[in-house]
Parts: C-alpha cells; sequence; structure tokens
C-alpha cells in the first residue's frame, strides 16, 4: 500500500526522481533547488539508487551533461533555477532540438538584479520558446507526480522531447507538505524501462547534432512543433492511465468554481491553492468568481484554456513575470491571443504581481478581482499591483 | 573491461588501415587540422564516440544530409564538448553496470580548436579533467578562431596577425602571448598529457594511442597549420609544421603521470625566424621582434629541459 507522509517538497521530488530509476544525475547547487540534488546525492551515496552522479561546474554544464548520458541511452536529470535556469538557455534549445528526453525540475526564482532568492515565474518565462514540455506544480504532491509523468511523456517515441517541471522556489520547494508516496514497484508498472530512438553507438554509428543549411532547418523545426503539439494528447493519456493506477486525476487545464463565474482568476503554481481559498471566501460575500488554473504551459493547450474561460464576463490574469516594455506577462498575452478571434470576449483585466517573492495572499486575489470587477483602467493594458513608486 | 584501443606501436608496417572519416571532406586545401583528426582516428579505431565543439572540424563533416563520420558523433555547442563527454562517460559506466550496454569497451574523444578548448570551452575541461572522467581529449590548435574568419584567440601567438588583432601603428598583431593551455591542463594532473604535430605522423598517432590507454583524462595538444589563417602556401603546410618543431617553437612532449618525458632533441637547432618568416601572418616581424621571439622560445625550451629533468 502507499503511504501518506509528511515531506519536504523537494525531498519528495528527488525520491520521484530516485523511483524513477534514472542513470545519471548532473547538478550544480543554486538556491532554492539545492535540496532535491542534495538528496539525490543522498540516495546515491546510500546505494538507494543506482545513478552516476556528476557533480558537474556549473548549470550550462549540468544540461550539457544530461544530454551527453541521454543521447548514450541513459534517463537524465538535472534541476536548477534562476540564474542557473538562465546559464542554461542556449544549451535547452539544443536539447529539444535534438529530441532527447531529458527531464529537468525547476524551482522557481527570480533573475538578477537586483539579486534575490525568492519566488517568480522570470526564470522559466524567458525560456517558453525552448522546445520543451512545461509543467507547473500547484503542490507537493503535484511535484512528486509530475516528476514520474514526466519521464514517461519525455520518453514516448510520439514525443521524444525534454520536460521541465516548475515548483515555486521556497513557497513550494520547501513546505513540508502530506504526499502519497508511491512504491517502486508501482512506479515501475507506470514507467516502462526507457528504449531510446537515437543512441551513440559504435555498433550503429550515428552522427547527433549535424550541420544544418537552409534546406532542412525548416523541415527540423517543423517535425519538432508536431511532436511538441502531439505532447498535449500523450499527456492527457499518461493521466488517464495515472488516474487509474493511483486515483489521482491531473488535467492541463484546471477549473474551480468557474460555472456560473462573471470574473475567473487564471493562476500558476502554488499561489493557486491560495487564489482557491480566496475564491471560496468571495464566493461566501456573493462574488461571483471562479478559478481557472493552467498546469500544462508549453505546449499550450489552447482549447481547453478557451472552453474553460468561456462565458466569463472578466477574466484576471495574474503573471508572475514582467516583460519589460511589453503588455503585462507572458500568460495574459497568452490569453488575448486566443480570444481575440472569439465571437464573445471576455474583457481580460492582466495584473503582475508577485515579484521576488512579493508576498501573495487571500487579500491580494480580492483585490485584483475588486479591480477588475470595477473595470479599474489599465496602462499599457496592465497593472503593476502594490507598487510603491509610479 | 578496457578500451578496445589497439596497444600495438603504430610504424609504417602497422599502420591501421581504420578510417573513421569518409572520403571527401569540404576543409581548405591543405588542411592541417583535418589531417590530424585523420591520423588521431587512425590510432584510435571503431570503438569510439566522437564529441565535438563547434568550429572547422564539425562544419565541413557534417552538412546533414551528409555526415563524413563513420564512428558515433556528436555536437551540441562551442563551449560544452567536455561537459557533453562527460555525461557520455556516466552514462556508459551505468549502463554497463545495470546490464544495458553489449560491451562497455567504448572510449569517449572529445575534441575542440584552440578557441573551444583554451577560451569558450576552458571552464568545462577543466570540470571534466578535475573529474577524471574517462576520455581522450583532441585540441586541434590552429591559433585562431579560423572557422569564422581567422579572429584571434588566445591561443595566437604574439606578434600574428589576425583580422581582429591587424596590423596598426599602435598594435601591429596580437601584443599578448600566446595562452599557456598544456600548462593550464597539466596543472590538472591528469595521467598523460602530450604535444603533437601532424608533420610527425607516427609520433602524433602513437601519442594519442597511449593517451587512450590511461584510464581517466588523457590530452593531446596538436599543432595544426591552417593554410588560409597562417597565410602559406597549401603545400607548405607540412614544411611549416615541422618547422615549428626544428626551432623549438612547439616542442614535442610527453607528461606521463607528472613526469616530463621531452622529445629527441633535432639535430641542428633552426632559429625561430625560418617558422615565423614561413607565414604570411608573420610578414611584419622587424629583427628585434624577431630577436625577442627567439628569446622566449629559448627561454620556454629551457623551461621544458628542467622538467624533464626533474626525475
Amino acid at each position: 500500500m502507499s503511504n501518506r507522509v509528511g515531506i519536504e517538497v523537494s525531498i519528495a521530488v528527488a525520491e520521484a526522481v530516485g523511483l524513477c530509476d534514472v542513470d545519471v544525475v548532473a547538478a550544480y547547487p543554486i538556491t532554492p533547488q539545492t535540496h532535491i540534488v542534495e538528496h539525490l546525492a543522498d540516495l546515491v551515496a546510500e546505494s538507494k539508487l543506482d545513478a552516476e552522479y556528476i557533480a558537474v561546474e556549473s548549470e550550462h554544464s549540468a544540461i550539457s551533461a544530461v544530454m551527453g548520458a541521454s543521447a548514450t541511452g541513459g534517463r537524465a536529470f538535472t534541476a536548477t533555477a534562476s540564474q542557473g535556469l538562465a546559464l542554461m538557455h542556449e544549451i535547452l534549445f539544443a536539447v529539444s532540438s535534438l529530441r532527447l528526453p531529458v527531464v529537468m525540475a525547476v524551482a522557481n526564482r527570480a533573475v538578477s538584479a537586483p539579486i534575490n532568492i525568492w519566488a517568480d515565474l522570470s526564470d522559466v518565462m524567458p525560456q517558453r520558446d525552448t522546445g520543451w514540455v512545461q509543467l507547473f506544480a500547484e503542490n507537493g504532491q503535484e511535484a512528486y507526480d509530475l516528476m514520474v509523468q514526466a519521464f514517461r511523456l519525455a520518453e514516448d517515441h510520439r514525443v521524444l522531447l525534454p520536460v521541465m517541471v516548475n515548483l515555486d522556489g521556497f513557497t513550494l520547494s520547501h513546505m513540508i507538505e502530506p504526499i502519497t508516496m508511491m512504491e517502486r514497484e508501482e512506479v515501475r508498472s507506470f514507467l516502462p524501462p526507457i528504449e531510446p530512438a537515437r543512441l551513440l553507438d559504435p555498433d550503429h554509428p550515428r552522427s547527433i547534432g549535424p550541420f544544418g543549411a537552409q534546406d532542412v532547418y525548416t523541415e527540423a523545426k517543423m517535425q519538432q512543433e508536431m511532436a511538441l503539439l502531439r505532447s498535449e494528447e500523450v499527456m492527457e493519456e499518461i493521466w488517464r492511465d495515472f488516474e487509474a493506477q493511483f486515483g489521482r486525476r491531473y488535467r492541463a487545464v484546471e477549473s474551480y468554481r468557474t460555472g456560473d463565474a462573471e470574473v475567473v482568476l487564471v493562476t500558476m503554481g502554488a499561489v493557486s491553492e491560495t487564489a482557491r481559498a480566496a475564491v471560496d471566501e468571495m464566493r461566501a460575500q456573493g462574488i461571483a468568481v471562479g478559478l481557472v488554473r493552467i498546469r500544462m504551459w508549453r505546449p499550450l493547450p489552447q482549447e481547453q484554456l478557451r472552453q474553460a474561460l468561456e462565458g466569463a464576463k472578466v477574466v484576471a490574469v495574474l503573471d508572475r513575470m514582467l516583460t519589460p516594455g511589453g503588455t503585462g506577462g507572458p500568460v495574459g498575452e497568452a490569453l488575448r491571443s486566443i480570444f481575440y478571434d472569439a465571437p464573445v470576449r471576455p474583457r481580460i483585466h492582466e495584473v503582475v504581481a508577485g515579484l521576488g517573492g512579493r508576498e501573495i495572499n487571500r487579500r491580494t486575489f480580492k483585490e485584483i478581482v475588486r479591480q477588475a470587477l470595477a473595470g479599474q483602467e489599465q496602462v499599457r493594458q496592465f497593472t503593476l499591483l502594490d507598487v510603491r513608486c509610479a | 573491461m578496457e578500451a578496445a584501443i589497439d596497444t600495438q606501436k603504430i610504424s609504417m608496417k602497422s599502420l591501421p588501415a581504420f578510417e573513421a572519416l569518409a572520403s571527401g571532406h569540404r576543409a581548405c586545401q591543405g588542411c592541417g587540422e583535418v589531417l590530424a583528426m585523420r591520423l588521431a582516428m587512425k590510432a584510435l579505431g571503431e570503438r569510439i564516440i566522437v564529441v565535438s565543439a563547434t568550429g572547422c572540424m564539425e562544419v565541413i563533416t557534417t552538412p546533414y544530409p551528409q555526415t563524413s563520420w563513420l564512428v558515433p558523433w556528436m555536437h551540441v555547442a562551442f563551449e560544452n564538448a567536455s561537459a557533453v563527454g562527460s555525461g557520455v562517460a556516466g552514462a556508459l559506466l551505468a549502463l554497463a553496470r545495470k546490464g544495458r550496454l553489449a560491451g562497455d569497451d567504448t572510449k569517449i574523444v572529445i575534441m575542440g580548436g584552440d578557441g573551444g578548448t583554451s577560451d569558450i570551452g576552458l571552464q568545462s575541461l577543466s570540470g571534466a579533467l578535475e573529474r577524471g572522467h574517462d576520455f581522450v581529449y583532441l585540441c586541434f590548435d590552429n591559433e585562431a578562431y579560423m572557422n569564422t574568419g581567422i579572429q584571434r584567440s588566445s591561443a595566437t601567438p604574439r606578434c600574428a596577425w589576425t583580422t581582429t588583432c591587424p596590423l596598426g601603428e599602435e598594435q601591429p598583431g596580437k601584443q599578448e602571448a600566446k595562452k599557456d593551455l598544456v600548462g593550464i591542463v597539466e596543472k590538472h594532473h591528469i595521467p598523460y598529457l602530450a604535444t603533437a604535430t601532424p608533420a610527425y605522423p607516427f609520433d602524433l598517432m602513437n601519442k594519442v594511442r597511449r593517451g587512450a590507454q590511461v584510464k581517466g583524462p588523457a590530452f593531446i595538444h596538436v599543432l595544426a597549420p591552417c593554410p588560409t589563417g597562417w597565410r602559406i602556401p597549401t603545400q607548405e603546410v607540412i614544411k611549416v609544421a615541422r618547422l615549428a618543431v626544428q626551432t623549438r617553437d612547439y616542442p614535442l612532449y610527453e607528461v606521463v603521470n607528472g613526469k616530463y618525458i621531452l622529445g629527441k632533441p633535432g639535430k641542428n637547432v633552426k632559429p625561430v625566424s625560418e617558422y615565423l618568416k614561413a607565414q604570411g601572418r608573420f610578414k611584419h616581424l622587424s629583427e628585434n621582434d624577431l630577436e625577442a621571439i627567439q628569446q622566449e622560445v629559448d627561454e620556454r625550451f629551457a623551461q621544458l629541459q628542467w622538467l624533464a629533468s626533474r626525475p
């Protein structure tokens, strides 16, 4: 029987990776990701995980090393955050383009300057277009479950793409939460052994990562795009299997009390639990408010989002990253784009908040909903909430 | 199981027929680098995985859908070949331990040019050397960024012309000395380190083979003349590479477990001016410049002799 324990989410994430029987872990320490790779080092040192642990000299080398390991046929994992993810940026494109099924956990954190170690999404959002599947966990159970699901999705031959599992730094990564742990045998029956599609193998020599000129580059990008789009339905299939085996249901987009909602909040990550509590309190006061939470950010589940938000008069989007000089944040932009051609468009109230770990609580969501319903004017199509200057 | 590298000493009689590269590459005529690479691969044989940094050798061998490589080969980026190779090494160990490899006799060969090794790739090389993975690193040093059109690197020698250290009144060529990459690698205390050039093909092949036989990192630094960037006639590449050695500008030696072993001294040492005057990139040098460079060459060689004299 599975058991439910109180455990730090980072430790649980490492335990999940351990259950997946990874072959190579390459890692470099960075707050707030460090507990994940420390615990993986413990698992290897204590012979609980039979993997090569490569303590590399930078995040750039961490992502490069897992590429080499994956191309050799190993199941490979790394984890990072913030500056580390930014340093990996160049190589992230190559992982997806070479179709290597690497899995990475990202403990989301602000990027410098000023240097700031606390949560927001300004590390991951600039990686949006690197071609990775990008999933966002709301709580510890989800972060734990997504790790196992991520390997299965990445390695599915209809997909063969890297998967990034995001969890908010500190506010999720360092929380002790009740998590139902899986058994090794259960994970084995859910996640088949890796069957590498292309290998560095002296018996079957292959050139991986060649020079591709104008005549092939577009086709390579199109194939990659088709695989990424395909991953949405493969993920749904994996989630159905996961529910059948473990009883926990996952969807690309989660809706909460949206049925008759006049205003619907849209969130990602751990603040979504706070948002749900705020929705309950506002509902008790008679405000017709609901919540839509995005779990799968890339590929963007456009149709599911459109359906989930259909009928809302106002969509109040929380973005935890400012796109400087732009129209607010990436989630707001995506929703505007989805609804531009719709026959009935909701008004989109875009809010940027929670930067660098600034607190987001139930009052924050109530204020967002109040402003959204009041139709508060937005300069350049967004509001930077709770800012003391300007 | 040891890597399947032939241990036989390579001579004219035992020259391996094996080629890792199909004929018909796209390098410049007279390229010293592709010749050195071909020789190195002959010494290594077919049980290898090659990880290549970005550079001439990557571009000229793999214009998709064609490839020159008859052995497994991977390229990711400019600065990370050593890190990619580290991951390959990790996976080979883990998969062999778990019984998921047919044989575990594969040797990892990582290669890069001087830019990919002593500039942008120095950090990942240092990391891989320190961690002690089992690989051979081949640095093909043609003393500038030749793939992008002859720009200065830290490996460009003092006074040489490149497009980013041009000949002006203020700065006639590169003002700084060549980075001592081999010295930096030596300080990682790896089991095998050697210098070589394609002008001495058997010396090069045997050093590569010795490097491949040690367990842990081996580093072969190859001076690979580039006729395009050095401004030399294509038929004189080997002659110029030989002059580099004969003038002691580029001495051949090995460092085996910390012990320096200097190559056999030439019968008549030539002045470095013979090597420099053979190259268009040095054609602006004055007699004073030549004297100063000769002094540097003598000092470097004396230092090397002192190192080799230690027990």
